[in-house]
């Protein structure tokens, strides 16, 4: 009896959004009248960041400081539509259509400011911190605040845009069944290292390292912090959590949240995440989804250096001390 | 059921309410009071999410009655804040991106600042025994065990 080491690897490739009906997100864009941009969507953040990233791309589109830009997610019965927060789905489908819009805004904001500054709205730019000039001429300016004030107040225009980003359905071929029922890849690969004591079938995870190709990261250490927590929720799904611990039979099933398991602070792996940026074709500013696919690639890492460990392969999870016994048992008896 | 009357400190001012006998004092601050700073995550004494300190000890307060706390002197989150500047473990996990939905956070400032209060210059193990009553789904925990060892370096460099 003995504490076994192991390693190993896993790769995987994982879609952004989905498509069953087609997949669509709409988002609008207008302005206060002070020149403060407001994104409207039905997209929920619960956590991953989906306000900030909505608010840099708005900014980053118009031409103003992030901050300038004020995101409601407020209301799923009043907003324009979105498909909703998953699969990946919220930086690259609502991304994608708040630029729309906030281009369709950002035109009209040179229109008017080109009516005050008596010049082709063409030949303006903005400056990123709050002003349209003109290109090349830099002192004829103007402040988005103004142009706001007139649009509302004297030349009755509204700054403000639609966006719409869809994924139509896509079925499949007749004769081949080739269909794509997905988008934008984004990819990773893990290499874990275990410990698995041979008589109790208890793993332990010595460490991983991640590597993660997730197109252009719009924001690095939100992207960072996606994915340690999903190093961790990875291992956690590998070796811990279930609601059906003895399924189908649910007599011994967890009845809370007290039964059901999860990796604590004093069970940490060391680990370590090495973030690929090579931006999409298809992605806003090339993002891609970097939500679920972080927690993915860690279980099958974990299972096969679970094999490289003790040589069985288990291939229902979690991977129990239970389960590692029952292998080793039918393997020994041959 | 009989309305009890409970008196107590909350971040430092005087609350008086009646509740109905029973009420814990996590029902009492977040729909009675309107501190929602402590949350209910499991309401059986197994998250930590509802942490507060009551005498400068750390509780769950899912698991603590409303009426046993007359007199007591409680802290919670909310108040940790002052004039408007941030607490240094409020600090410390905004700039280490500690925090994703937000929902273990104000358990978990509330169990460090126990800690810090107790121990100002932790070991990591210190912080992760500190911690190991509080779930958190979203972070992996890292960055919050980072959080309060950096939170305890600027404290001690404001005293040095
Ligand atoms: S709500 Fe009190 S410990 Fe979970
Ligand atoms: S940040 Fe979401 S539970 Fe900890």
């Amino acid at each position: 009896m003995a504490i076994r080491r192991g390693r190993g690897v896993a790769a995987i490739n994982y879609p952004t959004g989905m498509n069953l009906g087609g997949d669509p997100t709409q988002a609008l864009v207008h302005s206060t009248p002070t020149g403060n941009f407001m994104v409207t969507l039905s997209s929920v953040d619960l956590g991953q960041g989906m306000k900030q990233i909505m608010a840099q791309i708005c900014a980053e589109t118009i031409g103003v400081p992030t901050d300038r830009v004020i995101v409601d997610t407020a209301d799923t019965d009043t907003g324009p539509h979105c498909m909703g927060t998953f699969a990946s789905r919220g930086t690259h489908r609502a991304g994608n259509a708040v630029i729309q819009a906030a281009k369709e805004a950002r035109q009209v904001m040179l229109e008017v400011a080109a009516e005050e500054l008596e010049v082709n709205a063409s030949d303006l730019e903005t400056d990123g911190q709050g002003n349209i000039r003109v290109k090349g001429a830099p002192q004829k300016s103007i402040s988005i605040f103004d142009v706001a004030l007139s649009a509302h107040f004297k030349r009755g225009r509204s700054i403000s845009g639609r966006g719409m980003f869809l994924i139509p359905r896509s079925y499949p071929e007749k004769e081949t069944g080739a269909m794509k029922p997905s988008t934008c890849y984004a990819h990773a690969c893990t290499v874990a290292e275990v410990e698995v004591d041979d008589e109790t079938g208890e793993v332990t995870v010595l460490n991983v390292k991640n590597v993660f190709e997730i197109g252009r990261a719009l924001n690095p250490k939100m992207v960072e912090q996606q994915l340690v927590g999903g190093s961790w929720m990875g291992i956690s799904h590998a070796l811990y959590e279930t609601t059906e611990p003895y399924y189908p039979n649910r007599d011994h099933g967890g009845t809370d949240f007290n039964q059901y398991l999860m990796p604590g602070p004093g069970d940490l792996a060391e680990t370590e995440i090495i973030v690929l940026e090579r931006p999409s074709s298809d992605g806003p500013f090339g993002a891609k989804g970097p939500g679920e696919m972080c927690a993915n690639p860690q279980i099958p890492a974990v299972a096969n250096a679970v094999f490289d460990a003790v040589g069985v392969r288990i291939d229902t999870l979690p991977i129990t001390p239970e389960r590692i016994l029952r292998a080793l048992k039918a393997q020994a008896a041959g | 059921m009989a309305k009890v009357p409970v008196q107590f400190t909350l971040n430092g001012s005087e609350k008086a309410e009646f509740v109905e006998s029973g009420t814990t004092l996590l029902n009492a601050l977040r729909d009675k009071i309107g501190d929602t700073s402590p949350k209910g995550g499991c309401h059986q004494g197994t998250c930590g999410a509802c942490s507060v300190i009551i005498d400068g000890e750390l509780r769950l307060s899912c698991l603590t009655l409303a009426e046993t706390c007359g007199g007591a002197n409680i802290k919670t989150t909310a108040g940790l804040a002052e004039g408007g500047v941030l607490h240094p473990l409020q600090r410390a996990f905004l700039d280490g991106f500690a925090t994703q939905c937000g929902f273990c956070t104000p358990g978990m400032i509330m169990a460090a600042k126990v800690l810090l209060d107790r121990t100002p210059n932790p070991s990591r193990e210190d912080v992760v025994e500190a911690l190991s009553g509080n779930v958190c789904r979203c972070t992996g925990y890292e960055p919050i065990i980072q959080a309060v060892l950096s939170a305890a370096r600027a404290n001690s460099q404001n005293v040095a």
